[in-house]
């Protein structure tokens, strides 16, 4: 039999690290749900959740519990299938992401030599662009098969904010990819790593602003979290919902935080890069911890910031949303290229 | 079999079934639905031939995209059987034989084609697919009609600002 001539530790390497990365990922989530909370509470000037366990830290799992106790409601009039579909694609989409990411250098363990990365293909960002747009369809599909006007007014914003800025993100990408000449994360990661080269937050200050508003827009963060206004859609897409189906949703949206936050270090802030530090000159599984205590590090201090910005600005009026994103966004992105482009050739050319 | 004809027979059967089943669905958002399955294999096909650029650039337009707007229309025109116009007995026939016709002379085009003759497709080879390889066709020799396709892009951007322009 040739199917099972097969590199079986290599299989089972890699679902273990699957397994890790998606556990951790949603751990962190579940964490990230109670991070929010805190913030809040600290920006308005009151406690926050601190009954449950020592500084209330056990407020996600009694959260988890509520979601899963409750009663589980499927709307007579909607479409039983595409209604458990929804949610299921919503969380799916967001997991899928972390296949890609560099979590950092490799482990060397019983004699083998470990990537921490899923897979480094050698389209790696685009696979994520794929992956988000795969996102779109959790909300339009749960929105629509809840056979309610308000879930699927708002599952139509959702999908053209995200159509929208899907396109001023592309743009601003591309002039890291023409910095990097790369699309694997890896490599765009190695590049900054390298001796003598910056982190590409130095080069394209422009396009990480203009990527970070997109990635605020793509996870329906306010100011952007129009598909979910209350005042005017209730609750949302995700109003029919109820039980661990909602729950799922909810948790769909933190790990997208958490996904485009590790997006964003691997891109402009140097992945698991730690500044000043030359990593070659230690022992590969110690650079290997540094490194993803590195990149956690950023990726706090992102979701940090998506909190700090959450509970600070108010939301945007739809219309006011559209004209950022197509005549602010969109020709900044294109200016940025062009003038990433043009100094590029200069430079190779002098 | 290898893993690679197991999968390209997984990625077959899934291709062909989902678009029986966008044909056979009567709810317009599930045809929308199988649709973006098939895209979904497709690309599958196209991984296999180690054409990862285009596998996820057929996702990202056509499955991302194209098919959310799709799916836009569809759901606001709200569909259903009263304003689906019914079509008598006849019409279904002759539908069908045109389109069995059509299907004979494409089969019989590509088997006698003298590009296909005696070539299997390289799984997991070609490079012609990678970003790098594709990039430089692209601009290089076939520089003119790629930009001249982008001015039909272009002109389709104009049509449509004045068509919304008009409402």
């Amino acid at each position: 039999m040739t199917i099972l001539a097969f590199d079986w530790a290599l299989l089972i390497e890699k679902l273990v690290l699957i397994a890790i990365i998606v556990f951790g990922s949603l751990g962190i989530a579940l964490y990230t749900t109670f991070a929010e909370r805190k913030v809040a509470a600290i920006l308005q000037d009151r406690p926050g959740p601190n009954r449950a366990g020592p500084f209330g830290l056990l407020q996600p799992f009694a959260d988890g519990l509520k979601l899963i106790m409750k009663e589980e409601i499927i709307p007579n009039t909607s479409n039983k299938v595409l209604f458990i579909l929804g949610p299921a694609m919503a969380m799916t989409a967001a997991l899928m992401t972390c296949a890609v990411i560099p979590w950092s250098s490799h482990v060397e363990l019983f004699d083998r030599k470990i990537e921490l990365q899923i897979a480094d293909i050698n389209i790696g960002i685009l696979y994520v662009f794929g992956v988000v747009s795969m996102g779109v369809y959790g909300i339009m599909i749960g929105g629509w098969a809840s056979n309610n006007k308000f879930s699927l007014m708002a599952a139509l914003r959702g999908a053209s904010q995200a159509i929208s800025y899907e396109l001023a993100m592309g743009l601003a990408l591309i002039a890291v990819l023409m910095l990097s000449g790369s699309l694997s994360l890896k490599t765009i990661v190695g590049e900054q790593m390298a001796q003598g080269n910056l982190w590409n937050i130095a080069y394209q200050p422009l396009g990480f602003l203009i990527f970070f508003v997109c990635a605020l827009a793509e996870c329906n963060r306010t100011p952007f979290d129009l598909p979910e206004a209350e005042n005017e859609l209730n609750f949302g897409y995700h109003q029919e919902y109820s039980s661990m189906k909602l729950g799922f949703y909810l948790f769909a949206e933190y790990v997208n935080m958490i996904m485009s936050s590790a997006i964003m270090a691997c891109l402009y802030f140097g992945g698991y890069d730690v500044p000043f530090l030359d990593e070659s000159t230690l022992a590969p599984n110690i650079a290997a911890l540094i490194g993803v205590g590195a990149l956690l590090v950023k990726i706090v201090i992102f979701i940090f910031i998506f909190m700090w910005i959450r509970w600070t600005i108010p939301r945007f009026r739809y219309d006011q949303l559209m004209n950022l994103g197509w005549k602010t966004m969109i020709p900044l992105a294109l200016a940025n290229m062009l003038i990433t482009g043009a100094v590029i050739l200069w430079r190779a050319g002098g | 079999m290898n893993i690679t004809q197991i999968l390209f027979f997984l990625l077959s059967a899934m291709a062909i079934f989902s678009a029986i089943m966008v044909l056979v669905s009567r709810n317009p958002v599930h045809s929308v639905l199988w649709l973006i399955a098939v895209f979904f294999a497709i690309s599958g096909h196209y991984i296999l031939l180690n054409a990862q650029f285009l596998a996820i650039v057929n996702l990202i337009v056509y499955a991302g995209a194209i098919m959310v707007l799709f799916l836009f229309v569809i759901m606001l025109m709200n569909l259903n059987k009263d304003t689906e116009p019914k079509k008598n007995i006849w019409m279904k026939l002759a539908g069908v034989v045109s389109g069995g016709c059509f299907l004979m002379v494409l089969i019989s085009l590509v088997r006698q084609a003298a590009d296909m003759q005696g070539k299997a497709a390289q799984t997991g080879v070609g490079d012609i697919g990678l970003i790098k390889n594709l990039g430089k066709a692209l601009f290089s020799d076939f520089v003119v009609p790629f930009e001249i396709s982008s001015v039909l892009f272009l002109s389709a951007m104009v049509g449509a600002v004045v068509i919304g322009k008009k409402a």
